[in-house]
């Protein structure tokens, strides 16, 4: 016996593909089955059936006593939608309650859902192995050339004196406008300016926390730690203060490993030193939120970027490159803080002119 | 069968039907074409499924989103709240913010069409995922439907962009840190990054009063558009060139066997809708999802643990996080560190995705037209490299959860940052090593992994040679192993086929005494 060859199904063999069919793929086949031999060569889209395929065949077609019962089922789940769609309204009507409209939806999408699964499934024709032709996905090689002589005919008329009109006026003239026509967009943002070289603190700014109230030198303890901002810029919702939040932290007695640039930056106060970095972290801008008083790290919560306070605030571990720029402080004589400055360097992540001037 | 009574009403619909079809016609000369269209044959199998979740998900975001959109307020102006939620009560906050929270707490049936609206934009990514594998393994993309390909990776690329500017709308602590990101990733682009991201923007990060209103209008006009056109262009290209199928019984790459459009597949294909509707509003009723309350409003002075992006954005979070510390500078310039894993990586990735139908091309030399799939054992180099991507992603995704995953195992996140880092490289190696020595193991054994256990009966026939009876696999035609080595360029369907029944390998089905 010749076993049947996928791709090369003749009329005769449709029985046997029926027989083969594998048993967990329980389809009944139906009608005269498989192509005829290059049926579909050359046939045009769209699908060309051939006329003797039975496909008006449902799993219940013979079976009217199963097919009634089934309509009773499929009506009764919809039933089921209908009277999600009351308790809907009626749960809409009396204040609404997200579970009670989670359930409803759920059922009634799900009963209707079921529905017109068995529905398609026993009582609806077309389905099945019904064979069609794919048809070529080409043209022909006439309709090939042609297209390319209708082009030609336009081409060769458009590029006449060697393109003149295109190449020497439309192709100028549609840059030019085209530049024009996107000029509006230069409105949508400002220019470069010193945006990122500089942030809402200055010379003097007194140091307040974020209700806005002047922060004392003694506010802090040691190993405490608090967020800050310039007076009067504590709204950071503004693009101005944004990259001005800071963290104040009291690291105790000396043990700051001071960086060249931040020479002097930190405060003495009592037998304390105070420490004002950066709360922006120099990888993709985050709060540096996170602090670990054993280790005295900072860990930013986005990418897990830490910053070792006692190295003065350098990346130990994580993406960022950079260590935190340090705010110099100064403490006036009831005891407030003030920033000497603003940060002496850019404050938050990179960019392509950073190391260039303001 | 059918009573009398039925016959006539069959007789007046057809004839209800052929005169509203003859005015059409009249008109449009449509009759040719809506009989072809009904007539039309999709062939059945479960992975087809998944491209209709898509859509489906897709369809249902559109009607949820306008629901939405009738009470969002894309404004950064500052108002203070009073509600009825007593947590927030007198913080001032964003009116996108605001306005959200509103949503969820004070519109009848708000909170439900807020959830399943991130529900199912959660699975039309996931969908789009999947099918995108689906077709990648199956050799679907090849020749002749490159062109859908590119159209659904295109597909994949602005329906990422939609959800995260879906995800950041609402002006939380947790979207709000999520945009503070992409702005320092575009920032990072060298010559012209900070200008893009204050174009963007309107300005400095947060941007100006206008940057909700842009994304909104990016969120809910732009881009859906965008998926809208590129949508029907997807469906209209498989529509023309007809779907792929396994090979099979009957199969050839000139037919195409399955169930027809009317009724039986619109009919199935609407029960799908229903059922996709049935779980996405079922999650959005029970299952909460971005409780932007608990997040609280966005502020550039805070951030919080547990910073997670959905999901299809956590294989470039956790990119982030895996890239060292390294940026380059020189002659005062530099290219940020964000640039390489949030600009790069993505880059690379779409770029290798979008030529992939032309690199597989030239890895198997195969420049035939196929209708009939491949079936992922039969292609070891392809399957391999599909899963050793999918391996990268994955290593990825889960580095986008390291301080999550390290509460919960109870070990430091630099500890599992640096496993990780290996995994990127070791993982896919690995996984894709494995795969290419499973695809060949399957191709010896004609085990099916899912469908059924491997087993059958040895026969002896009567030259007294063992044959073994009983491996019938689905899609697999008639049990015909293969050696996907063999050249696929024959005329009617994959050339192992022939090639096995000469071979006799293991699991040839041939009866005894052939």
């Amino acid at each position: 016996m010749e076993t049947l060859q996928p791709g090369q199904g003749a009329p005769g063999d449709a029985e046997t593909s029926a027989e083969r069919a594998p048993l967990y793929f329980p389809k009944v086949i139906t009608g005269t089955h498989g192509p005829e031999e290059g049926a579909g060569l050359g046939t045009p889209w769209p699908d060309d059936v051939p006329p003797e395929q039975d496909d008006t065949w449902y799993p219940l077609r013979d079976d009217p006593w199963k097919a009634r019962r089934m309509e009773y089922v499929i009506a009764s789940l919809w039933a089921v939608t209908g009277g999600c769609g009351i308790g809907l309204m009626i749960c809409y009507w009396t204040g609404g309650q997200t579970q009670v409209e989670g359930a409803l939806l759920a059922s009634a999408f799900g009963c209707l859902a079921a529905g017109l699964l068995l529905w398609a499934k026993f009582l609806l024709p077309g389905q099945g192995d019904i064979v069609g032709s794919r048809g070529e996905h080409r043209s022909s090689p006439e309709d090939r050339a042609a297209v390319v002589a209708s082009l030609s005919r336009g081409t060769d008329a458009i590029m006449s004196r060697r393109g003149f009109l295109v190449k020497k006026v439309l192709v100028p003239v549609g840059g030019i406008f085209g530049v024009a026509a996107l000029w509006p967009l230069a409105s949508l943002g400002p220019r470069y300016g010193n945006f990122l070289y500089h942030t809402a603190w200055y010379r003097g700014a007194r140091l307040v926390d974020e209700f806005g109230r002047p922060v004392r030198a003694s506010d802090v303890e040691v190993d405490g730690i608090m967020t800050v901002f310039p007076e009067g810029h504590t709204d950071t919702d503004i693009p101005a203060n944004a990259m001005s939040p800071a963290v104040l932290i009291n690291v105790g007695g000396d043990r700051i490993q001071e960086r060249k640039i931040n020479e002097g930056f930190a405060l003495r106060y009592g037998g304390s030193n105070l420490v004002c970095f950066s709360k922006i972290c120099t990888h993709a801008g985050c709060a540096v939120s996170l602090f670990n008083v054993l280790s005295m790290q900072l860990v930013c919560p986005c990418h897990q970027s830490t910053f070792d306070i006692l190295l003065d605030a350098k990346p130990v571990f994580g993406p960022a490159p950079r260590p935190l720029p340090q705010l110099p402080l100064g403490v006036t004589p009831d005891g407030y803080l003030y920033a000497v400055s603003d940060f002496v360097e850019p404050v938050g992540p990179g960019f392509w002119n950073r190391g260039g001037p303001a | 069968m059918s009573t009398v009574a039925e016959r006539s009403a069959a007789r007046k619909r057809a004839l209800i039907a052929e005169k509203a079809f003859n005015e059409l016609d009249d008109r449009l000369g449509s009759s040719k074409w809506l009989r072809s269209a009904m007539d039309k044959i999709f062939p059945d199998h479960w992975s087809f499924m998944v491209g209709e979740v898509a859509m489906y998900s897709f369809v249902i975001l559109l009607l949820t989103g306008i629901y939405l959109a009738l009470f969002y307020s894309p404004s950064s102006a500052i108002v203070v709240y009073h509600g009825p939620y007593k947590p927030l009560d007198g913080q001032s906050m964003t009116q996108a913010y605001e306005s959200t929270i509103n949503l969820s707490f004070s519109v009848r049936a708000g909170l439900v069409m807020r959830q399943a609206h991130h529900w199912a934009a959660l699975i039309f990514l996931a969908a789009i995922v999947v099918h995108m594998c689906r077709v990648f393994f199956t050799g679907a993309f090849r020749k002749p439907r490159e062109i859908n390909w590119t159209i659904g990776v295109t597909l994949l690329l602005v329906a990422m962009l939609e959800g995260f500017s879906g995800y950041s709308l609402p002006d939380d602590l947790l979207s709000g840190s999520g945009l503070r990101v992409v702005f320092s990733i575009i920032q990072s682009i060298p010559f012209v990054g900070v200008w893009l991201a204050f174009t963007a923007w309107g300005g400095p990060f947060p941007g100006s009063s206008a940057f909700f209103s842009r994304l909104f209008v990016i969120h809910e006009f732009l881009f859906p558009l965008l998926i809208a056109g590129l949508l029907g262009a997807h469906l209209g290209v498989l529509w023309h060139q007809k779907h792929t199928d396994f090979p099979g019984p009957g199969k050839t790459e000139r037919n195409i066997v399955g169930s027809r459009l009317w009724p039986q597949y619109a009919v199935k294909s609407a029960s799908l809708f229903m059922f996709i509707c049935a779980v996405v509003f079922g999650l959005g009723g029970f299952v909460q999802i971005n409780p932007i309350w608990v997040y609280g409003p966005f502020s550039a002075a805070r951030a919080s643990a547990g910073t997670q992006p959905d999901w299809y954005v956590g294989w470039l979070d956790g990119a982030l996080r895996l890239w060292p510390h390294w940026e380059f500078r020189s002659l005062g310039h530099e290219i940020a560190n964000p640039f390489f894993p949030g600009i790069l990586l993505p880059g690379i990735v779409f770029a290798i995705i979008y030529t992939w139908p032309a690199i597989d091309r030239r890895l198997f030399n195969d420049h035939e037209e196929h209708n009939l799939l491949d079936r992922p054992r039969d292609k070891p180099l392809r399957t391999a490299i599909g899963v050793a991507a999918l391996f990268f992603f994955a290593d990825l995704t889960l580095a986008s959860a390291t301080d999550l995953i390290g509460n919960g195992l109870n070990i430091s996140f630099e500890l599992l940052i640096e496993i990780l880092q290996y995994g990127s490289f070791v993982a896919p190696i690995i996984a894709g090593f494995v795969t290419y020595h499973v695809c060949l193991l399957l191709q010896r054994t004609e085990a099916h992994p899912i469908q059924r256990p491997v087993g059958g009966v040895i026969v002896r026939d009567a030259q007294g040679a063992f044959h073994t009876l009983g491996y019938e696999h689905g899609h697999g035609g008639n049990g015909h192993g293969g050696n996907g080595h063999g050249a696929e360029s024959g005329e009617e369907g994959p050339a192992r086929h022939g090639e096995l029944e000469v071979a006799g390998a293991p699991g040839d089905p041939d009866p005894p005494g052939r």
